[in-house]
């Protein structure tokens, strides 16, 4: 902790100081609707990161990470829902099959030498695949949802995750903030360092006898296990889960656009990138829905006009650019 | 030290290697010649370990290492200066020397291997901060190789370490690794430029088609008539 503190500049110390105050204290004059478009940004920026540890650091582009976000969800719905077991225990089981889809998926991209793109197809087909699965099961409430009542009784059960938008918007935070550590405490280890050296040559890390099949491996394992817990938040949050949505190839979309807008392999990129995206992003759902039109698809249409403004105006992202605005000359590892 | 026997490499149905046999004895530098396709560096890669369909025996010091993956045996000992290089451009200087260093034999070592490095290539100390990518090409050259010798080989593959690189400074590399030999690395040289390489090395094999036509030691492949009609333009 203390090295990582002492690696950001001051100037960046005091306005990460003020941001996290800001934070911590905007609750109390923010509304409901308000409080539930930060949770948005916190869950993305979250899963922004778990996914940019793979692609931003290890160099490995995953297009599924819907499938572990889902997978995380519905294991720990589905303990609560069946047995009451809560998402604390939950949150474990999730991350443990979600991992386990992790390593099949990384064991047969790797193993076999399927790179780049072809990876990304690999990703895409296990997140259809176990979208069509989970219309197909009865036990998971099939294409028609899986739902958790709402019991007011219980209703104060925070150790359950059952509370109001406030507690998920403390975990929320806790859970962005607790990913940009451990990514950056892991950008400086010896993994780190190892998954640059994949990522910037495979073929030259090779050559000097690091592992690469057991390095990448390492970071899809982490990689899927933490979207898995940022699953289980959001699904504990809406209290209903459908395949449509869970595993759907627009959700792992919506899941790179922050890393890849705010600045790929960067610690901060995920978390500016989603707080660019959300609020622009919900502003015109909110918009569409005052001026009473209903155009299908407008969100992604917006998303995809943003990642080309972002590709052609800053294509190493923004938050490179914004570190330079804001004179945080950071040494970088 | 390295002795490989009947070593095969097929690529679906082309055959790279047609059971190449060669010796490389400890403190050697054994030149491996032969016109592009030849096979040189799918040669090097199967040692390396960095090609899986390679079947045959690699005997290093005894223990038949065809078949492991490459980090075990970069861990062994035997380092390569791959072809073109391969330095990673966006890393600093220092970066690219700690990834050398990664191997488990290695970790220990390294502070003694860095100074090492500085020592014999003084030009990298001082542009230690400096991304890779901005050096020219022969001190990406150096830099490839003290990013082996920070791996604490005992042996050293080369490919075609003078590849791209201007007629001074070919020299100039090829004088490092005489110097390494002398410090006691084995060297395998894989190497275009035939005549300064024959002249380095002990030990040469000519590579065709994936078998070896001719072997001697240097003095004697420069001398042949057949080498110097198709190698050396004479």
């Amino acid at each position: 902790m203390k090295d990582l503190w002492s690696a950001i500049p001051r100037r960046g110390r005091v306005i990460l100081l003020v941001a996290i105050t800001l934070l911590l204290a905007a609750p109390m004059v923010l509304d409901r609707y308000l409080i539930s478009i930060f949770v948005l940004i916190f869950y993305f920026a979250y899963v922004g990161q778990a996914w940019n540890l793979m692609m931003g650091f290890a160099g490995q582009l995953s297009l599924g990470h819907a499938l572990y976000a889902g997978l995380g969800g519905y294991v720990a719905a589905l303990l609560w829902f069946y047995f009451g077991i809560g998402p604390w225990l939950g949150v474990f089981a999730g991350v443990a099959v979600a991992a386990t889809f992790g390593a099949v998926i990384g064991w047969l991209g790797f193993r076999f030498g399927i790179e780049g793109v072809y990876f990304a197809l690999l990703t895409i087909a296990f997140a259809e695949f176990t979208r069509i699965a989970f219309d197909n099961m009865a036990f998971t409430g099939g294409a028609g949802g899986l739902f958790l009542l709402y019991d007011a009784q219980r209703s104060h059960e925070w150790w359950n995750l059952r509370g109001g938008p406030l507690l998920f918007y403390y975990l929320g935070l806790a859970l962005a903030a607790a990913a940009a550590i451990l990514t950056a405490r892991l950008a400086r280890s010896r993994i780190g360092f190892q998954w640059l050296a994949v990522r910037e040559d495979q073929q030259a890390a090779l050559a000097l006898g690091i592992n690469v099949f057991r390095v990448k491996m390492i970071a899809v394992l982490i990689s899927s296990g933490m979207t898995a817990i940022g699953g289980v938040l959001i699904a504990f949050y809406y209290n209903n889960l459908f395949p449509a949505q869970a595993f759907d190839i627009g959700r792992s979309i919506e899941i790179i656009l922050a890393p890849v807008i705010g600045g790929l392999g960067t610690i901060f990129g995920p978390i500016v990138g989603a707080f660019i995206l959300t609020p622009l992003g919900e502003g015109l759902i909110a918009l569409t829905v005052s001026l009473g039109v209903n155009v299908p698809g407008a969100k992604a249409v917006f998303y995809g006009l943003t990642l080309m403004a972002i590709i052609t105006l800053r294509p190493d992202g923004v938050w490179p650019w914004l570190k330079r605005l804001l004179g945080l000359t950071e040494t970088e590892s | 030290m390295l002795r490989v026997e009947g070593l095969e490499v097929f690529y679906g149905d082309v055959q790279a290697l047609d059971g190449v046999s060669l010796d490389v004895e400890e403190g050697a530098i054994v030149a491996i010649v032969g016109a592009n396709g030849a096979g040189k560096t799918t040669l090097i890669r199967a040692i390396a370990g960095m090609n899986r369909r390679a079947r045959g025996q690699i005997l290093f010091r005894g223990l038949d290492i065809c078949g492991w993956p490459s980090h075990r045996v970069c861990d062994l000992g035997i380092g390569q200066v791959a072809e073109g290089r391969q330095v990673f451009p966006t890393l600093s200087v220092g970066e690219n020397l700690d990834m050398g260093a990664m191997l488990p034999r290695a970790r220990t070592v390294r502070a003694k291997n860095r100074d090492r490095a500085f020592a014999m290539f003084p030009v990298l100390a001082e542009r230690i901060r400096q991304p890779a990518g901005t050096l020219s090409g022969g001190e990406q050259q150096m830099l490839a190789i003290a990013r082996c010798l920070m791996g604490a080989p005992q042996l050293i593959m080369f490919d075609e370490p003078s590849l791209g690189l201007a007629p001074a400074v070919v020299h100039n590399v090829l004088d490092i690794i005489g110097d390494l030999n002398r410090d006691g690395i084995t060297c395998l040289l894989v190497e275009q430029n035939v005549a300064l390489s024959l002249k380095l090395a002990s030990r040469a094999y000519v590579l065709e088609n994936g078998r070896v036509t001719l072997s001697g030691s240097g003095a004697e492949l420069l001398a042949d008539d057949r080498v110097r009609s198709a190698y050396l333009g004479l």
